[in-house]
């Protein structure tokens, strides 16, 4: 679904992604890991087409994503951190995104019930808590159903009801056969829903492996164990960018 | 543009519209427009003299309050035009649609201040040039903030570059002039003037306005240049035309420069 061709991207002298491929497919939770200034949010970007990469292709869904913005709408994206026009109600923020989006007519509104948005509409995005904003960027990344979710810290924030929610969310989304690609701090919030690791560092791809083979390699069966151990540098797991396409093969008989 | 896409805009331009028309500043902005025009008008029986304070007024304030709310807005926007952006639209639609959404608020504001009172108390050619004026530099300077906007790197950067534009056309540039035209005062330059003034989006502002008034003497130097080189009519269509392209230069600039930016 997204195909990523030796993508590189630097800001002045900062390499923040170095010639990175990388092959995501249907029914993946592919989880974006690594430390702060790593990339993963370049990464995002580039994919959105809010960053203009240097060097490399972008597909998503077998187009080429320079030149062509419609392959957005296949894509469902939740910002790290929502900011919104102050005097915007929530009514409206929402009625603005289906508003530019006459393409579609049935709306997938269940996160906006589950958070009580709707008791909430009315309210002006200025007066809202942190919390409640990421709620609503949630909600409208869900909204048209997209195929592809590109998820920015999701949970940061939310409460522990509505990050158990939001979780349940992007599961059934799994399920049902979506490509979700995810960003985390919080490794335990990734536990069940991740299916891949892609892990980046000073803007390189490092491993891009299925939690299964991950669990095997460091004899650990939760995540957070499975990263530490890997971050501590005791797993030799560095390998050359290509054999990802070996690893896409392997999951391509085991999916 | 594309054409199909317009109702996009639409929808963006309606509702960043209902967010700035409740905004405070923008609603403190026209009272104290309306303040200033109705005991400005009041004060004095003669109503150029009103029209002339309130020029001098449109002409500090405008470019100033205009320049620095648009550059803040734009930036303190990044993360909302990212969650557009992240939609099926153009970019350059979607930038487009807020630069056209602001400026409607704000020479909205300028036509609610300035243009009731003088509806009320002054009509007249007069009057409506100097609505036309404030409008006009409304959309100039909010132009020149939407090129800072998409020319700086972070916000406190923009802000200053902001002010300096501001300042170095309120203040600075008829500094240059009167400079200029001391210095070479045993030349003739007077068609350089002329040609000088135009690079001032405010200078001209004032020549569309005075040329109206029929007080250009009162002005000095410029104001019998202008008189004297372009007379009435010509002079008109030269300053409005001068101005519009400070309006598009920036702007088409600007939305070449945001299809590239980096968010």
């Amino acid at each position: 679904m997204i195909g990523i061709e030796h993508l590189t991207k630097s800001f002045g002298k900062l390499t923040a992604l170095n010639d990175i491929c990388l092959e995501l497919q249907k029914g993946q939770a592919v989880s974006l890991l690594g430390p702060n200034g790593s990339g993963k949010t370049t990464l995002i970007k580039s994919i959105l087409g809010l960053v203009v990469p240097e060097k490399g292709t972008i597909t998503v869904k077998e187009k080429v994503i320079t030149k062509d913005w419609s392959y957005r709408s296949a894509i469902g994206y939740m910002p790290q951190i929502g900011r919104y026009p102050d005097n915007m109600t929530i009514a409206q923020v929402i009625a603005l995104i289906k508003e530019i989006r006459p393409d579609h007519i049935r709306y997938d509104e269940e996160l906006i019930e589950g958070f009580g948005l709707d008791k909430l509409k009315n309210k002006t995005m200025r007066s809202l808590s942190g919390g409640t904003r990421q709620k609503v960027s949630a909600s409208l990344a869900f909204l048209f159903s997209p195929d592809i979710y590109i998820l920015d810290e999701p949970t940061a924030g939310l409460d522990p009801v509505a990050s158990e929610l939001l979780k349940e969310k992007i599961l059934k989304e799994r399920t049902a056969g979506k490509l979700i690609l995810i960003t985390s701090h919080v490794l335990s919030d990734l536990e069940g829903i991740a299916s891949h690791i892609v892990y980046l560092q000073d803007g390189n791809l490092v491993f891009y492996k299925t939690v299964e083979e991950l669990q095997l390699t460091t004899g650990e069966v939760k995540l957070n164990k499975v990263i530490a151990q890997i971050m501590k540098g005791d797993v030799p797991l560095r390998e050359p960018v290509r054999n990802i396409f070996s690893i896409q093969e392997r999951q391509g008989k085991t999916s | 543009m594309n054409g199909a896409n317009t109702p996009q805009m639409k929808t963006i331009i309606k509702y960043v519209l209902v967010d700035l028309i409740r905004n405070r500043i923008i609603l403190v902005y026209t009272a104290i427009l309306a303040v200033l025009a109705v005991s400005v008008l009041g004060l004095d029986d003669n109503p150029a003299k009103g029209l002339l304070s309130l020029l001098n007024i449109t002409l500090l304030f405008v470019p100033i309050i205009t320049i620095l709310f648009s550059t803040i807005y734009f930036f303190n926007a990044i993360e909302f035009t990212e969650l557009l952006l992240s939609q099926p639209i153009k970019r350059q639609q979607v930038i487009l649609s807020e630069y056209l959404a602001l400026v409607s608020a704000l020479s909205g504001a300028y036509i609610v201040g300035i243009g009731i009172p003088l509806l009320f108390l002054v009509s007249g050619t007069e009057s409506l040039v100097l609505v036309a004026t404030g409008t006009l530099l409304t959309l100039v300077f909010s132009s020149l903030a939407l090129l800072v906007f998409v020319k700086s790197k972070d916000k406190t950067k923009g802000i200053g570059i902001a002010i300096i534009i501001a300042l170095f056309f309120t203040v600075l540039f008829d500094g240059l002039l009167i400079a200029f035209i001391y210095s070479f005062s045993d030349y003739p330059i007077d068609k350089a003037v002329v040609g000088m003034i135009a690079l001032n989006p405010i200078d001209l502002g004032r020549v569309l306005m005075l040329l109206q008034l029929d007080v250009a003497v009162l002005m000095g130097y410029s104001g019998a240049l202008f008189k004297k080189f372009l007379g009435s009519p010509l002079g008109n269509v030269f300053s409005v035309t001068c101005m519009l392209l400070w309006v598009f230069v920036p702007l088409i600039a600007a939305l070449r420069i945001f299809r590239n930016k980096d968010l």
